[in-house]
C-alpha cells in the first residue's frame, strides 16, 4: 500500500513539534475530512533556519509533513516556495492514487507558512 | 514477531478440521453433485450433509439453505429476488442505516430501479428502535432488511420485536446474520426471519461460500440463471469443497457456541474496559452490553484510525478502523456517522474483533501498546495541543 520511504517517514517522522517564536505558520485541511497538517518556520537571511510540523491525519499525512520539513531545513524561501505536493509526494516514492488528494497538502501548509511569514515581514 | 490477529469480524482462519475435511473434495471426490454417477452422487451426498449441518444451526429445514457465494450474494439474492417476485404485492422497502453495504448497495440500487426505499435511523448505541420500524412501516412495505449484529460497532439488534412488527404489517423479514451466524443464538421460527443471510469465512470456515436461508413460504426469483441446481433457485456447479468446509464449519460453531461466547465476552470485556481506563479521550461507539462477543470499537480522540491501525501493525496486531482512510472514501464509516458521532471523532475509531486464537496474554500485550501508540500519535497531533495536551 505505502512506499518504504513513506513508511519510514511516519514511523520515524522529522522535526515534529513547535517553535518557540516561529516566524511564520501555517495550517492546512480541517478535521471534517481528517487532515489537518500544522508547519511553523523560523527564518533568518532568508532562508528556513528551522522547521516544525503537527499532524492530525493517516500516514501519508504525516510522511509528507514530515518530508517537507526535511525538504525546506535550510533551503531560500524561494526554494521552499517552488516545492509542491506533487514534488514531496514524489519524494516519498509516491503515494497511493486516493492519497495524492486528500492528504497531501504538506507543501500548502508549508507555503501558507511563508505567507504568514511574509505578512509579518513586510518588504 | 508474533503477530497478534484481533479483526475477526474481517475474517477468521480456517480451522484444521475444517480444512481437512475439505482437502478429499478437491480430488478423490471431485465429482460434480449434479451428475447421476457414483463419483457424482458422493458429492451430492456431501452436499447434502453439509446443507443439514448448515440448517440445524439455526433451526431451518435444509431445504431451506441455498448456498451461495457468501454473505453479499446471500443479501443481494434476497433483497433483489423476493422484490421481483413480490413486486405486485407492493413497492416498499425498509433497511437501516448501518447495514453493511451489501444490503444498503442493493436497496439503493432497487431504489434505482424504481421501487421506494427507507433508511431507518438508529440511536446513538446502533439500536433501531422498534418504534421507529413501527411508524415506518406502510400498506405496501413487503420487505424489512435489518441486521443481526453490526459488524463495526457489533450492536445486537432486537431482532424478533423487528420481525414481528414487520409481520404486522405484511412485510416479510431479511437479516444480515454475516457477523452473527455460529455466534449468537438463532432460531429462525422462534424470532421470525424470513430470510437470513450468513458468510462461512467469518466462523473459521473457507472464503467464497456462504448462504441464504429462505422460509419455504417465500416466493423468490431465481438469482443466477443457467442450472436448476438449488432447488432451481440458484444456478452453478456447486462448490463441493467448500460447502462441505462450510459445514463443518457450521458444526464446530453450534458445538462450541456457548463456550466460545463465555470466552470472548469476558476477554472482549477485559480489552475494552482496559483501553478506556489507560486512555484518555477515548470513548466505547455500539452498545455497552448488547453486543458481539469479543468485539471491542472504539474512538481515541485527535488521532487518525489509519495512523492508529499501521502503528499496531508495527507491532504484530492486526486490527481495524472506520476512519475515511481505510474506507477508501473522504468520509468515516456510515455506521459511525449513523451513531451520531462528529466526524472528527469517526476518523480515530478502532475496531478489535478477538476469536479462537486470542488469549489474556495478547489482551495485555495490546492493552500494553495501545496507549503508547496513541500517545505517540497525539503528540504529533495539533488538534491535541489545542486541547492542553502534552506538546
Amino acid at each position: 500500500m505505502y512506499s518504504g520511504k513513506v513508511m519510514e517517514h511516519f514511523m520515524n517522522p522529522r522535526n515534529v513539534g513547535e517553535i518557540e517564536l516561529a516566524d511564520g505558520i501555517g495550517e492546512v485541511g480541517n478535521p471534517v475530512c481528517g487532515d489537518i497538517m500544522h508547519i511553523e518556520i523560523k527564518v533568518a537571511d532568508n532562508i528556513i533556519e528551522d522547521v516544525k510540523f503537527k499532524t492530525f491525519g493517516c500516514a501519508a499525512a504525516i510522511a509528507t509533513s514530515s518530508m517537507v520539513t526535511e525538504m525546506v531545513k535550510g533551503r531560500t524561501l524561494e526554494e521552499a516556495e517552488r516545492i509542491t505536493n506533487r514534488t514531496v509526494a514524489e519524494a516519498l516514492d509516491g503515494l497511493p492514487p486516493v492519497k495524492m488528494h486528500c492528504s497531501n497538502l504538506a507543501a500548502d501548509a508549508l507555503h501558507e507558512a511563508i505567507k504568514d511569514y511574509m505578512k509579518r515581514h513586510p518588504g | 514477531m508474533k503477530t497478534i490477529y484481533m479483526d475477526h469480524s474481517a475474517t477468521t482462519p480456517v480451522d484444521p478440521r475444517v480444512f481437512s475435511a475439505m482437502i478429499p473434495y478437491y480430488n478423490d471426490v471431485f465429482g460434480n453433485a449434479s451428475s447421476v454417477h457414483t463419483p457424482g452422487q458422493k458429492a451430492r451426498q456431501a452436499v447434502e450433509d453439509a446443507r443439514d449441518k448448515v440448517a440445524a444451526l439455526i433451526k431451518a429445514t435444509p431445504q431451506e439453505i441455498i448456498f451461495t457465494t457468501g454473505g453479499t450474494e446471500a443479501d443481494n439474492q434476497a433483497l433483489i429476488g423476493y422484490m421481483q417476485a413480490n413486486a405486485h404485492r407492493g413497492r416498499h422497502i425498509i433497511t437501516s442505516a448501518i447495514e453493511h453495504h451489501a444490503v444498503l448497495d442493493t436497496c439503493e440500487y432497487l431504489h434505482k430501479q424504481g421501487y421506494d426505499l427507507t433508511v431507518l435511523p438508529v440511536n446513538s448505541l446502533g439500536m433501531v428502535e422498534p418504534q421507529v420500524l413501527k411508524d415506518t412501516m406502510r400498506d405496501d412495505t413487503v420487505l424489512v432488511s435489518i441486521m443481526h449484529a453490526n459488524n463495526e460497532i457489533g450492536t445486537i439488534q432486537s431482532i424478533k420485536e423487528l420481525a414481528a412488527i414487520a409481520h404486522e404489517g405484511g412485510a416479510v423479514f431479511h437479516t444480515d446474520a454475516v457477523q452473527s451466524f455460529g455466534k449468537l443464538d438463532i432460531n429462525v421460527r422462534d424470532m421470525g426471519i424470513d430470510m437470513l443471510s450468513a458468510s462461512a469465512h467469518k466462523l473459521y470456515g473457507p472464503k467464497g461460500i456462504g448462504c441464504l436461508y429462505v422460509n419455504k413460504k417465500i416466493k423468490l426469483a431465481k438469482y443466477l440463471h443457467g442450472g436448476a441446481q438449488e432447488r432451481n433457485r440458484r444456478a452453478g456447479t456447486e462448490n463441493v469443497p467448500a460447502i462441505v468446509g462450510f459445514g463443518v464449519a457450521a458444526q464446530l460453531a453450534g458445538d462450541n457456541r456457548l463456550e466460545s461466547a463465555a470466552r470472548l465476552t469476558a476477554l472482549g470485556q477485559r480489552l475494552q474496559k482496559g483501553i478506556l481506563e489507560r486512555v484518555p479521550h477515548a470513548r466505547l461507539t455500539g452498545h455497552p452490553s448488547l453486543r458481539l462477543p469479543g468485539s471491542v470499537s472504539v474512538c481515541f480522540e485527535f488521532v487518525e484510525g489509519e495512523s492508529v491501525l499501521l502503528m499496531l501493525d508495527s507491532y504484530g496486531i492486526a486490527a481495524s478502523s472506520g476512519s475515511a482512510c481505510t474506507s477508501g472514501s473522504l468520509d468515516p464509516s456510515h455506521v459511525l456517522l449513523a451513531i451520531g458521532l462528529p466526524h472528527v471523532i469517526a476518523h480515530g475509531s478502532l475496531r478489535l474483533t478477538l476469536g479462537h486464537s486470542n488469549t489474556d496474554e495478547d489482551v495485555d500485550y495490546v492493552l500494553d501498546i495501545i496507549p503508547k501508540v496513541v500517545e505517540s500519535l497525539r503528540k504529533m497531533s495539533p488538534l491535541y495541543a489545542n486541547v492542553g495536551g502534552v506538546a
